[in-house]
């Protein structure tokens, strides 16, 4: 890299994809701890790869292929939320035979479109640097989406995760609430493809997470942490992609790895001194 | 002393099983009714269905007030089982404002008179120095606490506890009866319990759920009373007389 880093803001890709890492970070760090407080990582890794198909159904055609993937794997998540509830089949199973399904039909589409799949490998694997401005803009309107959401329904989305059961007993509308909350869970996956790739993508849904919930055990606490990590991992992976020129999804999960273990030294290290300070104060007590 | 709801010959269950027959019971202002029963008999079964978690599929259950029939109570409720994720990252105080949720609406801010008044519940259940602890960080019986406080925090009409003291420690459990009473006089109680020596020390009557319901109007009943009421429990003698062991322990106060 020769480059200042101002110069590269200079370029059109590099704002593209500084903005673009901006909003998977906010999107990814609130839907994200919604999916690891609720354990949800199985089925949103199942949604990732149903939205497959949407991808091969945009090739064949000739939409864009971001577009059509959102539509399918928002319908799918809801799809997945119906017919556990209705159709008494177990979900894993049912996440399962989405998962495969979805796939199956990309590679379907994929291989019946004309012409070979350009920039296949960029959904696989993520490609920050060819964000386009229409990205830029579905991305903006999520986050808009889902911020908006969890500032006016917070305490609500919380009490209805935390116990759905006893959210019943006071009429809350909870079933709405899943299906609302299911749907946003894949539209921030699918808007989140172009950063990390379906491959990947998932890690930005839980590493940031992981890493906040070292620090913390309080919801809204993992959001406004996890937000900057998230943020922290796509902007060096995003400098390792263009640096290496490799894909960015790969990169942006060595970084959060990396910064995975050292948060995970960090707190070893806080909470052997906060241990050391209670026995002590124990001592002095006595 | 007002009629709060009324149960009108329901039957209900699950899928084909039917758990409850036949069933009638009226609740009014101040009640403090025991439900006692064989397991499986369907007492929870019975709370689910005065809470709205089931339907009936005959029969009626009604609520009231002034009266009037409404559509739905203020009832404050403590299940048997939660089946919540110990790990699930919320905070004791959180769990206690959820009892709000019906009461407040969607858009709530929760302001800080209501965080005053969890922490006053938490407070006179000793457990106030929990008040920002993880879940998780709980044991059995403090979690317990914190789900009677979110079952009361509303001041419900009626309360229902579904065998509070099946986690709580023997100390905390006379006090945890003795709050009860204290709360009796602003509400309803129905407590469920499959210990009916230690209950109707407390109850004012007691309700006997096996498929059927029987209600005894009194907080005392003999192992011959249980008989009749096809209601097949033991009765744990505290005291040293088998049969009419609860006449001897009328009102510890
Ligand atoms: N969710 C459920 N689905 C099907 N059957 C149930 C369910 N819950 C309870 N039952 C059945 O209903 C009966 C009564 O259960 P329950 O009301 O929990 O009894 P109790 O609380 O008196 O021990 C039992 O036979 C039980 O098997
Ligand atoms: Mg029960």
């Amino acid at each position: 890299m020769t480059e200042t880093f101002v110069e590269l803001l200079g370029y059109r890709f590099f704002s593209n994809a500084l903005l673009a890492s901006f909003f998977a970070s906010i999107n990814c760090g609130i839907i994200g701890t919604y999916i690891v407080s609720r354990r949800l990582v199985f089925i949103s890794g199942g949604i990732t790869h149903t939205s497959f198909g949407g991808i091969g159904i945009g090739y064949f055609f000739g939409l864009n292929p971001i577009m059509s993937a959102t539509i399918f794997a928002v319908l799918s998540a809801l799809g997945i939320e119906f017919l556990a509830k209705k159709a008494e089949i177990r979900e894993d199973s049912l996440i399962g035979i989405f998962w495969s399904f979805g796939m199956a039909l990309g590679i379907i589409f994929i291989y019946l479109a004309p012409g070979y799949a350009p920039n296949l490998m960029g959904y696989l694997f993520g490609s920050l640097l060819t964000v386009t401005s229409l990205d830029l803009y579905m991305m903006a309107g999520l986050t808009l989406i889902v911020t908006g959401f969890f500032y006016l329904f917070y305490k609500i989305i919380l009490f209805i995760s935390f116990d759905q059961e006893y959210a019943r007993t006071h009429k809350a509308p909870v079933q709405l609430i899943n299906y609302v909350l299911i749907g946003l869970v894949a539209a921030t996956i699918v808007l989140t493809i172009k950063v990390a790739g379906i491959i990947l993508v998932i890690s930005l849904l839980t590493i940031p997470q992981t890493i906040a919930n070292l620090f913390t055990k309080d919801f809204r606490n993992i959001i406004f942490l996890s937000i900057p990590f998230a943020f922290l991992g796509a902007f060096a992976g995003l400098l390792l992609s263009y640096a290496l020129n490799i894909p960015s999804g790969a990169s942006i999960i060595m970084a959060l790895v990396l910064t995975f273990i050292a948060a995970k030294l960090l707190s070893i290290v806080i909470n052997h001194i906060k241990v050391r300070k209670a026995v002590s104060g124990n001592k002095e007590n006595k | 002393m007002g009629k709060i709801l009324e149960i009108e010959n329901v039957s209900a269950g699950y899928g084909e099983e039917i758990v409850l027959k036949d069933v009638n019971l009226v609740i009014n202002d101040n009640d403090f009714i025991g439900i006692i029963g064989p397991n499986g008999g369907g007492k929870t079964t019975l709370l689910r269905l005065i809470i709205g978690l089931i339907r009936p599929y005959r029969g009626s259950v009604k609520f009231f007030d002034d009266s009037r029939e409404r559509s739905g109570g203020s009832i404050g409720y403590l299940p048997q089982i939660s089946h919540t994720d110990p790990r699930f990252p919320i905070s004791v105080i959180d769990v206690v404002l959820s009892g709000l949720m019906s009461k407040e609406g969607l858009f709530s801010r929760y302001p800080a008179r209501l965080k005053r008044r969890a922490e006053e519940l938490l407070n006179r259940l000793g457990i106030e120095d929990l008040k920002k602890k993880n879940i998780g960080e709980l044991s059995g019986g403090q979690l317990q606490r914190v789900y009677l406080c979110r079952a009361i925090i509303s001041s419900p009409r009626l309360l229902m506890l579904d065998e509070p003291s099946t986690f709580v420690d023997t100390m905390f459990e006379t006090d945890f009866y003795g709050i009860l009473k204290q709360l009796n006089r602003d509400m309803a109680i129905i407590v469920v319990s499959h210990d009916v020596g230690t209950i109707s020390w407390y109850v004012k009557t007691i309700a006997c759920v096996n498929r059927n319901l029987h209600y005894h109007p009194s907080n005392v009943i003999t192992q011959e009373q249980l008989a009749a009421y096809n209601c097949p429990i033991q009765i744990i003698t505290h005291g040293d007389i088998p049969h009419t062991v609860l006449e001897m322990h009328k009102h510890p106060k």
